[in-house]
């Protein structure tokens, strides 16, 4: 099977359902002559022309507005945002006017978009450039948020995203970009809503998705030479959440991690725990642990940035502690 | 020589005729203009009653008095054209042709109206006959109208948009982001500004750094005209014109409509910041007092029919009234949470796929 890196999957899968469906086109900074922040557009402004890869001036309001115009007009807009931080601007077009639309019009409209944006920490880059706001967006109805973590679930899940017809904040993350990946040549879909289970265990389930899961994965391995069989899940789309595969996996080990490159506070992992409380509670052994990010802007000195965001260690550590009060 | 030009005179009369016949600006069309904008004050009205009354629950921010705006641009687009509208977007909806009852049961909440009561006043979309809908964020539908504007272009379907919002609106970023994304792309839309003189209470004058929200447009890269928003032939002249700019490929305008709403920002708005006398000058001005005048000087209309379309047109308020608080129930409450995605359902564990 081919290796390619994350952001040649990104590409891929674009231009795959560009080819495919005449309604779909790209628009956003950067998008076009330049390939993209992260070069996830490279090459399809030459293949697809200036009409479908269009680079917008930097107007996160109206590149989200007009992406909710043209989709309940027809369109299959994929706008890209070129940081989370930035959908900041475009908050009230992508939530209220995109997210809130169907319903409130009665069920009569279709919002079939996307907004690829890229979020997390890792460069350097300091607090407007490095959050990582996904509970932002899972707390708001009408919208999905996915959050792929490999080069085989960017493809597959994006292109399930571009043929859905909801409004999808697609969230990628800065670090993965250039990590490759086995990804096949021939098409698939991955269905949104499926977990990957990433390693298989009894003692404990470890959830988490985006970069944190390779972070997830990498403890899991640390906990199995410590003699902690870890059960490591990849929910890869936080909305719709496959709590199913959650409330089985706690169901087995009885213990629960829960990491996430997000701020503690009111993160997106506090709903899997409520959830966890709500539908298996009596399977629980231990107190739920979430191993998250600081509670403060994230910083950009390489050692504050390093502490700020959860390391695999972090995670070993929690899981440990799930076992000592068992 | 005198016979030559009396023959000249008659062609180019009937040729006028015959255009103002293509235009639409029959007598019927025109009686037409006259009867939406009546329909829609009654409508206003009689919105504001049952405020009073407490019999429509939320907000409702009525349109009465903005009338010519509203029915004139409506009045030159297409079936193939598309709007978006405001908070204040009753006007709106009635000139595109919504029916009375659809958007008096909404208004109440009711099962039966335009977006089975889940919209309301601030929240109603047709778009099966054009309309995008309205948003309750100042400003919120510019880069939406703007973004439906850039799906006609890609569709080359020949249609154009018209963008409403108000004075308010032109002092948000959106408005500025739009215009700047549409003159670049040379989008087929047409920004409406109502400019109705006030941004709940404070004035245009008070919040607006330039005196004309039209002189904008030059930032933009498109024309840009101030039109009296009482005359409905006006507006609608400056539309036919900024529609066929649109259609042309020569991209997008801006006109700014001056008018007046004659209630307040809302239901709860005392109006202590502007004066009887001002009030009172618009009231002169009224839109469709002025047009009344200009079909009973043209021998169009009389007394007697203008009457006889009162009337008719008190007969479909009270219809409406009727059907939307007697006739009409309210949702069931298990729908609650019908249509917040497109081929999902929640239940208590999370979304599930459906079909």
């Amino acid at each position: 099977m081919p290796v390619i890196m994350y952001r040649e999957a990104i590409r891929d899968a674009l231009a795959e359902e560009m080819r495919r469906d005449p309604r779909v086109f790209v628009m956003g900074e950067d998008v076009a002559i330049y390939g993209g922040a992260y070069s996830a557009t490279q090459g399809l402004v030459q293949e697809f022309g200036e009409t479908r890869v269009r680079d917008t001036a930097i107007s996160e309001a109206v590149i989200a507005g007009a992406a909710t115009g043209a989709a309940m007009c027809g369109m299959r807009p994929v706008a890209e945002i070129m940081y989370v931080d930035f959908m900041t601007l475009a908050m009230d077009q992508f939530v209220n006017q995109a997210g809130k639309n169907r319903y409130m019009f009665g069920g009569k409209t279709t919002v079939p978009m996307v907004i690829r944006t890229e979020g997390g920490a890792g460069r350097c880059i300091a607090a407007h450039h490095s959050q990582s706001l996904e509970s932002w967006f899972t707390h708001a109805p009408g919208i999905f948020v996915v959050m792929p973590s490999t080069p085989y679930d960017a493809k597959g899940l994006l292109k399930t995203c571009i043929r859905d017809d909801n409004p999808i904040l697609f969230i990628e993350h800065k670090m993965l970009y250039n990590n490759k990946g086995e990804v096949p040549t021939e098409e698939y879909l991955i269905p949104l809503g499926k977990a990957a289970v990433r390693r298989e265990g009894t003692d404990v389930t470890i959830i988490s998705y985006s970069r944190m899961a390779l972070r997830a994965e990498e403890a899991g391995k640390k906990l199995a030479e410590e003699g902690v069989s870890a059960e490591v899940i990849d929910v890869r789309s936080l909305k719709p959440l496959d709590i199913d595969c959650i409330l089985d996996s706690v169901k087995k080990t009885g213990r629960l991690v829960l990491a996430s490159e997000a701020y503690k506070e009111g993160n997106f992992v506090c709903e899997i725990a409520m959830k966890v409380t709500e539908f298996a509670f009596d399977y629980l052994d231990a107190p739920i642990e979430r191993v998250c990010a600081a509670n403060c802007p994230v910083p950009m000195s390489p050692v504050l940035e390093d502490e700020a965001v959860p390391r695999a260690e972090k995670i070993v550590a929690a899981a440990k502690r799930t076992m000592d009060k068992a | 020589m005198g016979k030559l030009q009396a023959v000249k005179r008659k062609k180019a009369a009937s040729a006028k005729a015959a255009t103002a016949e293509a235009g639409g600006l029959t007598k019927e069309f025109k009686i037409g203009l006259l009867r939406r904008m009546m329909e829609i004050r009654g409508f206003e009205d009689k919105v504001f009653e049952l405020l009073a009354r407490n019999i429509l629950q939320g907000a409702s921010h009525v349109y009465a008095g903005q009338e010519a705006v509203a029915v004139g641009a409506c009045s030159a687009m297409a079936q193939r054209d598309y709007a978006t509208s405001t908070h204040r977007g009753h006007g709106h909806c009635l000139a595109l042709g919504a029916d009375l009852k659809l958007m008096m049961a909404e208004l109440c909440g009711k099962a039966t109206g335009y977006c089975k009561g889940r919209g309301g006043s601030m929240h109603i979309a047709d778009v099966s006959n054009r309309n995008l809908g309205a948003t309750g964020i100042v400003g919120g539908n510019i880069p939406v109208g703007t973004g439906a504007a850039l799906a006609c272009q890609m569709q080359k379907k020949d249609s154009a948009v018209l963008c409403f919002f108000g004075d308010g609106a032109s002092n948000e970023g959106n408005f500025h982001e739009s215009l700047n994304m549409a003159g670049k792309w040379k989008l087929p839309v047409i920004y409406i500004c109502e400019n109705n003189l006030y941004g709940m209470s404070v004035a245009f004058s008070r919040a607006c750094a330039v005196g004309s929200i039209c002189g904008r447009a030059v930032g933009y890269n498109m024309p840009g005209v101030r039109v009296d928003g009482q005359k409905v032939l006006e507006v609608r002249e400056a539309v036919v014109e900024a529609i066929a700019r649109a259609r042309r490929g020569d991209g997008p305008s801006l006109i700014e409509a001056m008018t007046y709403r004659y209630r307040g920002h809302s239901r709860s708005d005392p109006r202590v910041y502007r004066t009887k006398e001002e009030e009172a000058y618009w009231h002169d001005r009224d839109p469709i007092k002025l047009f009344k005048a200009d079909l009973l000087a043209e021998g169009v209309l009389t007394e007697k029919s203008f009457e006889g379309l009162q009337a008719e047109v008190d007969k479909a308020i009270a219809a409406a009234e009727k059907f939307a608080v007697e006739e009409s129930p309210y949702p069931n409450p298990s729908e609650v949470m019908d249509d917040v995605y497109c081929g999902w359902v929640e239940d208590e564990k999370g979304l599930k796929r459906i079909g």
